[in-house]
């Protein structure tokens, strides 16, 4: 049962389950500390913010656009969360309105896309510096701090064994696993991404399919955002800059075409893992850390090449 | 297949197990950021603490951003150093990681930044209030106790920008009211920025006499906005990056006030092999000053 409905889209993903399997491999080798429970749970709890934005990205990608907003609005959904918080608002409610704007801030910039007709590079990158303009008005340029329990729990709390961030980024996971496989909806995107014109003939409602691609990224970076907040103790004002490109290069290493139509949820999760568990190990391994840019670039473009290679074959 | 992987994977790692204990005892050193002279030179006092005293020191560079930070402060836990270094990136923002070390039972340092939770066993950083009120009393001597002068602040927020604000500030109100501050804003310890934000103050300031900058980075990025715009205007930085020393030895910047990053790298590394000898850790956070001196050059004529 549970196979019928992962088991062939994991398999899709064969050669990046072999670039990560090779990397795990490669780095218990190499590391004593890094196959452990505790270090693994480590690993997943670091990339958790990264897989969930990526997962979000991976639903713009889809349809052929791109959102270099998240960082910013990640940064902009955390200040509004921990400010309502501090003004009295009761904390599920402040956390709720943090991430509704940012789903509403989404939606603006879909609506910007799909009715206005603007190039969706340019509206999210009009978005990732006026987002980050309103953070720091909003914050004043100062972190918030002195936020309530629920924010550290969300953050740096565990449930059953498993840390928050980890369980929210894999129900995250699952709902757009869900969502792109077993919906609709999920069918639209990809048409629209494989072809755009085709699936407006064919009776796609394409714009309203666009909106709701930047919606659900906007959701990513409220979920995204109330996690690192926790993780943090605090809303910094520059939080999440240049999250947006973690987040599409963990999209493209999980098999993401930027050109649409191509691309799975698992798929990108594994891209997240494949560079957190590469960050993870490398610090493990004393490797210094200008070297570990330079690693970090080579590594994402052999997992692609691993990739290609094994989908030829 | 994968059961003879899985065999192999933890045979070797038995065997590396054992290795590792064989080590000497490692330490780690998570800093802000290493795009900068200043923490540079403290990673090397550090290292050269740390070989004397035949230890291990891995460092770790979070780029200034906070949540790597965290993530590089639980990979160093994962790796059991015996003692946490960190300079952090943000005050408040690494207290969830420092508690997840005390946790583990690993003593902290913070080192340059302090942090505003956790237990800390000692705090080694410059008497940041103490250089602020340097720089100040040099420019009141300077401007003979009348004139215009502004604030390149550094990333609000952090205990190193607060301070030196506030001891510059203190000393003008108590000691030169004749001296006023026409502008203060933030270039967040940057070079580029210092520049563009004094290009920007220097549009809308017609009368200039003297630039403080919280760093070096920004007073030599406000430095080149000067240049370019041929006034007169005296800098004064903080930190003696080797750049800023320079430019004061060439009677360009005014005066910088010297951190001793290499000190503070050093005394970080000989606090934690204390430790490690088994001194026990202060009760509350001791905090260790490092000695700061005013950097000028007597041939210049300002």
């Amino acid at each position: 049962m549970l196979w019928a409905r992962f088991g062939p889209s994991l398999l899709s993903r064969y050669g990046l389950l072999w670039a990560l399997g090779f990397l795990i491999l490669a780095l218990s080798l190499l590391s004593p500390y890094f196959l452990s429970t505790a270090n693994l749970l480590n690993v997943l709890r670091q990339v958790s913010i990264n897989a969930i934005l990526a997962l979000g990205m991976t639903v713009v990608i889809l349809k052929g656009g791109i959102d270099l907003s998240v960082g910013s609005l990640l940064a902009l959904a955390g200040a509004l969360a921990a400010g309502f918080a501090l003004s009295g608002f009761p904390p599920p409610l402040a956390m709720g309105l943090g991430v509704g704007i940012a789903v509403a801030l989404g939606t603006l910039q879909g609506l910007l896309v799909a009715y206005a007709g603007l190039p969706p590079f340019i509206v999210t990158l009009a978005g990732l510096t006026a987002f980050r303009g309103l953070t720091l008005v909003y914050t004043d340029g100062r972190p918030i701090t002195g936020l309530p329990d629920p924010f550290l729990f969300l953050g740096n709390g565990t449930l059953l064994g498993i840390p928050v961030p980890v369980m929210v980024m894999l129900s995250f996971l699952l709902l757009t696993h869900l969502l792109l496989q077993n919906t609709a909806l999920g069918r639209y995107l990809y048409a629209i991404g494989g072809n755009e014109e085709a699936a407006r003939l064919s009776g796609v409602p394409v714009a309203r399919i666009k909106v709701f691609a930047y919606a659900y990224s906007g959701l990513a970076a409220g979920l995204a955002a109330l996690v690192l907040t926790g993780r943090l103790n605090s809303a910094q004002p520059t939080a999440g800059t240049g999250f947006e490109l973690d987040a599409i290069a963990a999209a493209v290493v999980g098999g993401t075409s930027l050109a649409g139509g191509r691309g799975t949820a698992w798929g990108t999760f594994l891209g997240a893992l494949i560079i957190g568990v590469l960050n993870n190990g490398m610090n493990l391994l004393n490797v210094s850390s200008f070297y570990q840019l330079i690693a970090k670039g080579a590594v994402i473009v052999l997992a692609l090449l691993v990739d290609r290679l094994v989908r030829r074959r | 297949m994968t059961r003879r992987i899985g065999f192999l994977g933890l045979a070797v790692w038995i065997l590396a197990s054992i290795g590792a204990l064989a080590q000497g005892a490692v330490v780690g050193l998570s800093l802000s950021t290493l795009n900068n002279p200043f923490f540079v030179a403290l990673r090397d006092g550090g290292r050269q603490a740390a070989q004397k005293a035949g230890i291990q020191l891995i460092v770790l560079d979070a780029q200034d951003r906070v949540d790597k930070q965290v993530a590089d402060i639980e990979d160093l836990i994962q790796r059991r150093v015996r003692v946490l270094l960190v300079n952090p990136t943000d005050s408040a923002a690494v207290v969830p990681a420092i508690q997840r070390a005390n946790r583990a039972g690993i003593p902290v340092i913070t080192v340059d930044r302090a942090a505003s939770g956790g237990q800390i066993a000692f705090h080694i950083a410059s008497d940041n209030v103490a250089g602020g009120r340097m720089a100040a009393e040099f420019v009141c001597q300077l401007l003979k106790g009348r004139g215009k002068v502004v604030e390149l602040e550094g990333i609000p927020g952090t205990s190193a920008a607060r301070d030196r604000g506030q001891g510059f500030n203190a000393y003008l109100k108590e000691k030169c009211p004749g001296i006023t501050v026409v502008a203060r804003q933030t270039a967040n310890f940057d070079r580029a920025q210092g520049l563009s934000v004094m290009e920007n103050i220097l549009q809308a300031q017609r009368e200039i006499d003297a630039v403080f900058a919280h760093n070096d980075e920004m007073a030599l990025g406000a430095l080149q906005a000067i240049k370019a715009s041929g006034r007169k205007i005296r800098v004064v930085g903080f930190d003696a990056t080797p750049d800023a020393v320079k430019a004061v030895q060439a009677c360009e910047m005014a005066a910088t006030v010297a951190q001793q990053p290499q000190e503070m790298g050093r005394i970080a590394v000989e606090k934690a092999v204390e430790l490690i000898r088994g001194t026990k850790p202060p009760a509350k956070t001791q905090f260790i000053p490092v000695p700061l001196k005013l950097v000028t050059n007597s041939a210049c004529k300002w």
